[in-house]
């Protein structure tokens, strides 16, 4: 059987995105992401722009005339409404062109797309989005999850304490921008507990504490305490798995702030820092492509019968034979 | 000779008649929540091992707390890893339920934060305690000693047994801790390469 270039759709939550990668490059992306008048993500109305523009998206990567051995989607987790109608278009792509059907995990997607483009080999990832905040490392044929956050994802808090600003979706951008401009650092709560993180206390207080400070002090000290939490587990993770590579994953990645905060941290220890070109943070149909290709190669297809979503897809219940 | 041990956290020196360990500073972070968060989280070790032996389990004396630093009595025991017995392991258990039934989670349990001198076993390294009575929280500390013991020891069936028969005889809520370790286990994200 032929592998050498998958087609794969990303539609978890906000982002809709289609592309044809191949070993070596992207071929061919689309995306025509969901982004809300107001407020934050509607699970119905994402789902409703997915499937009014889905096969607007795949038909400008079918435009590119590159043929595909796979069609990838990513299977969860995510919001259902949202996933249920990629996975729909999924599987009529891959009827159609009579070629395997793959099940990608969004997770997993995030760390392989990284590690594709950075080159590092065997990395303790931050995975940091709107509704994720994880570490992983590879462990015994699996990522393992080795702390992750006990409520809400750093970015959902980052929007949220936004919307409460008055800041358009996303609100992390914005916030970064006003942060630059703080001065003060105003003590905020600093949750970690073990290997896990919450930050739904933090956010709550960010939205008392301004109030009475400055909306840049507020942002920058939001900003300061989150992502200090998030670079003490990984932190730890490294030193008790012994791995001295760190890789960034996610939307919230993109915060040049938290990439230098990491930075330093890898510096201190003699470990490599590594983070993917910009485009690779947010949620894309490359990142899907690419693991459907790994996954194509070690035969790891579903039928349609077996392609149901999975809203909590775990990243460690995915066997990783490439690594 | 004064011995260095470098954790993620902090740096341990174990001289002839006292442990100095110092959190060190982290550049990452912003000063202010630099200092806080050393200067907090070393008070909050010193009580959290004082109240620990006020319930009655074995710790280090502190002879001092500074702002970033702790100074304590030199434990000169064998890690528990090392001569771990059934007895041993019950033991172990009898002061994890007492430390447990006064609301602490030590949060790092391993073997080797486990010091046998004499008929004594004593905890050590606090780092990263806290007060919780969740039964997650219980169970997780649990875990992790399991998981040490069977990544280390041939014969982990007994010797989980036996802690987990002391647990139960100093914590009246153990088997309700011991149900949830099991749930723990089966779920994805503690599982390891142990059987």
């Amino acid at each position: 059987m032929r592998c050498e270039r998958v087609l794969g759709i990303e539609g978890t939550a906000w982002s809709l995105s289609a592309a044809i990668v191949g070993w070596d490059k992207v071929h061919a992306e689309a995306s025509n992401p969901y982004i809300p008048e107001k407020g934050g993500i509607h699970p119905m109305a994402a789902a409703q722009h997915h499937s009014t523009y889905v096969g607007e998206v795949i038909r400008n990567v079918l435009d590119s005339g590159v043929d595909f051995d796979g069609v990838a989607f990513s299977q969860g987790p995510g919001l259902g409404p949202c996933l249920r109608t990629v996975a729909t278009a999924a599987r009529a792509l891959s009827l159609a062109y009579d070629v395997p059907l793959i099940g990608v995990n969004h997770c997993v997607a995030h760390i392989e797309v990284g590690r594709w483009q950075t080159g590092c080999r065997d990395p303790v990832t931050l995975y940091v989005s709107g509704a994720n905040s994880q570490v992983l490392a590879f462990r015994a044929g699996k990522y393992r999850i080795f702390g992750e956050t006990l409520d809400i994802g750093v970015g959902n808090a980052l929007d949220k304490f936004g919307r409460f600003l008055g800041l358009q979706h996303p609100g992390g951008p914005k916030i970064e921008a006003l942060a630059r401009e703080g001065k003060n650092y105003i003590p905020l709560p600093y949750v970690v507990k073990g290997m896990d993180l919450s930050f739904s206390g933090l956010m709550s207080a960010a939205k008392e504490a301004s109030a009475l400070h400055s909306r840049e002090d507020v942002c920058f000290s939001l900003q300061e305490n989150a992502f200090a939490m998030l670079v003490e587990v990984t932190e730890r993770a490294m030193a008790h798995t012994g791995k001295d590579e760190c890789l960034i994953a996610g939307g919230v990645g993109a915060n040049s702030r938290l990439q230098s905060m990491l930075g330093e941290m890898c510096k201190a220890r003699g470990a490599r820092f590594y983070a993917p070109p910009r485009k690779y943070f947010g949620d894309n149909g490359s990142m899907i492509a690419y693991t459907g290709l790994l996954q194509l190669k070690h035969g790891m297809t579903i039928s349609v019968e077996d392609s149901a979503v999975n809203t909590c897809f775990r990243p460690d219940d995915v066997e990783i034979p490439w690594l | 000779m004064a011995i260095e041990k470098r954790g993620a956290e902090a740096v341990v020196l174990i001289d002839e008649d006292k442990v100095i360990k110092t959190r060190m500073k982290k550049d990452y972070r912003i000063k202010e929540l630099d200092e806080r968060l050393r200067t907090e989280r070393t008070r909050a070790e010193a009580k959290i091992m004082s109240e620990a032996r006020k319930l009655g389990i074995p710790t280090p004396i502190i002879y001092d707390v500074g702002r970033f630093d702790l100074v304590m009595e030199v434990i000169n025991g064998e890690p528990l890893k090392d001569v771990i017995d059934e007895e041993r392991s019950r033991k172990a258990g009898v002061l994890v339920g007492k430390l447990h039934s006064g609301g602490i989670i030590h949060g790092d349990l391993t073997t080797s934060n486990m010091l046998v001198k004499g008929d004594r076993i004593y905890l050590i390294d606090f780092g990263l305690s806290f007060w919780d009575e969740m039964l997650e929280s219980r169970g997780v500390d649990v875990h992790v000693y399991y998981q040490t013991i069977i990544s280390s020891h041939r014969e982990h069936e007994k010797l989980m047994a036996a802690f987990a028969e002391g647990y139960r005889s100093s914590f009246t809520k153990a088997d309700e801790v011991l149900e949830r370790v099991r749930e723990i286990e089966y779920r994805g994200r503690y599982k390891t390469e142990t059987p």
